[in-house]
């Protein structure tokens, strides 16, 4: 059976979502090994198991989350070598994406990025990314001795637990880190984001983009968000623009988002963004283009002026509420 | 202060990219070519270090001929001068080639930084700028949008999901910045006339001494077919005569939201 492995990012003592995300997809193309790294690893085993790792490789070493990638990297390498697997999932995250690559690197070995989907293709992998926003599909192949490195984008797979799972080997690490090399080390971490469900898990998201003129205009987002118990999401231009911070931002660059509703507002749909939010069950849109390329994907789309669409809005939905 | 800015040229984002399906490759004739606008960033980001502490901003690329276009664009920015790794063996490089490229291309020559976009904005895979701190055993400091350098140091600000990461470096390192670091500069019409007279240094794969190693000999992955993903479907577009508001909010209503 395919050693299929997955670098299973933490947070707190347990997998992130990207990583359950990532062993539901293992656990159809081969038997999962799961590696997670840094302080909470260990604890986070179970929970891996439930996903579907039959395997965890644990090491609780802070090095691994004080220091971006390299220890990461040194410790891949090592075991890759040793156990040969075949194929090696990542997200396609801040962290995901330095490891991987810098592992691409360090091995040889080919690298495909921006995956939504992996499967068996002759005896080796097939793997699909979207282009251009996500209008095409292409299908990737690699040419290079195995492991093929794929990385995965965030809510591409659907996570669910694994039928019958039982409890994973887990075998704790404990290697040294090599502290000697050169490193970029964290110093401290800044929290941007305001209260409110978080962007990821939101069921309706409420998002902003140049349309709205100016930053303070995003004032009657969070306002109308609060009534939806909404999030507040941001196109690049914005981000850019620097009227909101980049945590907020949506798209190819920015965040993936699986909501049940999302509200565009003042965005015109220019594909970077739209990789981002396509997946959402129902878009409605409210923007004063009427050729704008988000009324082709939009459920409900509103040609009109958000500076006044938007306050009657929030008096609708007031009302509705019986407020 | 020396720093190493890496550029690509690519087709205006602007105006849609098309695949031929043939070459499952980017259709680039017919199209206008341009620097990566995030690479812009990059090079902005390069000569705010060197205005303030001296020194040079080299701009390096791989591509065919026609890229030094895009080297002239950043040097008429008020970058220094140029390389462009350029060999026929390298059409259709993968991250891990480019990188591979660049890395020989730097490798040997004083420099304290490298600056790169976080990713392309036609490839977006964002690999490379990682493969080349691999390469050269350099820390990378990826994701900046703020970026200070003192006392054989580089700090960053670097994304996160809540927020950001304040990450040090001793140098040299590799450094991808984001959109947001800085607003780039547009070139003046003098610098797109110094620009003209700047040194670009053109290599090939034999002269940086790489020859089977990157390019057509050392391809990882292949692009076997491309197909148009499944679109939505356009629902009801209405015009707001006053309206707008109420419908949306039944929309709502009716999708259970309030």
């Amino acid at each position: 059976m395919a050693g299929v492995w997955v670098y299973a990012e933490t947070a707190d003592g347990g997998p992130k979502p990207i990583t359950l995300e990532l062993l539901t997809k293992a656990r159809a193309l081969g038997e999962p090994t799961a590696i997670a790294l840094g302080p909470g690893a260990s604890k986070a085993a179970p929970a891996l198991g439930e996903y579907g790792a039959k395997k965890v490789y644990a090491h609780q070493d802070p090095a691994f989350i004080e220091l971006l990638a390299s220890p990461a990297v040194d410790l891949l390498a090592r075991l890759i070598e040793q156990e040969q697997p075949d194929l090696v999932l990542f997200g396609m995250t801040y962290e995901g994406r330095d490891v991987a690559a810098r592992l691409s690197a360090r091995l040889g070995t080919a690298l495909i990025a921006n995956a939504t989907d992996v499967t068996k293709k002759d005896g080796g992998w097939a793997v699909v990314s979207p282009v251009f926003g996500g209008s095409l599909l292409v299908t990737t192949v690699p040419r290079a001795k195995p492991p093929t490195l794929v990385l995965i984008r965030p809510k591409a797979v659907t996570a669910g637990p694994a039928a019958g799972a039982g409890a994973p080997q887990v075998e704790t690490l404990s290697d040294p880190v090599d502290s000697s090399k050169p490193a970029a080390r964290v110093l401290r971490r800044e929290k941007e984001k305001a209260s409110g469900p978080r962007l990821e898990d939101a069921k309706v998201i409420v998002s902003g983009g140049r349309g709205l003129g100016a930053p303070e205009n995003f004032k009657m987002l969070d306002e109308l968000a609060a009534e939806l118990d909404a999030a507040v999401g941001a196109s690049r231009a914005v981000v850019d623009a620097g009227w909101k911070p980049y945590a907020f931002q949506i798209g190819q660059t920015g965040k993936t988002v699986k909501p049940s509703v999302y509200i565009a507002l003042g965005i015109s749909g220019a594909m970077q963004h739209t990789v981002g939010m396509k997946g959402a069950r129902t878009i409605i849109a409210i923007n004063k283009d009427p050729e704008a390329p988000i009324f082709k994907m939009a459920d409900l789309g509103v040609v009109g002026d958000v500076h006044k669409i938007v306050p009657q809005l929030i008096q609708e939905v007031r009302s509705r509420k019986g407020k | 202060m020396n720093v190493f800015v890496c550029v690509k040229q690519i087709p205006d984002p602007n105006a849609p990219g098309k695949l031929d399906p043939q070459t499952k490759r980017l259709v680039r004739e017919g199209v206008d070519l341009v620097l990566d606008p995030g690479d812009e960033h990059a090079v902005e980001a390069g000569l705010q270090l060197v205005e303030k502490d001296g020194g040079e901003v080299v701009i390096i690329s791989m591509g065919p001929p026609r890229a030094l276009e895009a080297i002239r664009r950043a040097l008429a920015m008020g970058a220094n001068r140029g390389i462009l790794v350029s060999d026929p063996e390298l059409e259709n490089s993968d991250a891990l080639s480019t990188a591979r490229a660049l890395a020989a291309a730097i490798k040997g020559q004083p420099f304290d930084l490298i600056i790169c976009g976080t990713e392309s904005t036609d490839g977006s895979s964002g690999a490379m700028p990682a493969q080349l701190a691999e390469l050269l055993g350099l820390p990378l400091l990826s994701f900046a949008k703020k970026l200070e350098v003192s006392d054989g140091k580089a700090t960053i600000d670097r994304q996160t999901d809540e927020g950001y990461d304040v990450v040090e470096s001793p140098l040299p390192a590799v450094v991808t910045v984001t959109g947001g670091i800085n607003e780039a500069r547009y070139p003046a019409l003098r610098g797109i006339m110094q620009a003209k007279n700047k040194d670009v240094k053109q290599l090939s794969l034999a002269e940086i001494k790489l020859e089977g190693q990157a390019g057509k000999a050392a391809l990882t992955q292949e692009v076997v077919a491309v197909a148009p993903a499944e679109a939505r479907k356009a629902g009801e577009v209405i015009e707001d005569k006053g309206e707008g508001a109420k419908r949306v909010a039944d929309f709502l209503k009716e999708l259970k939201v309030i």
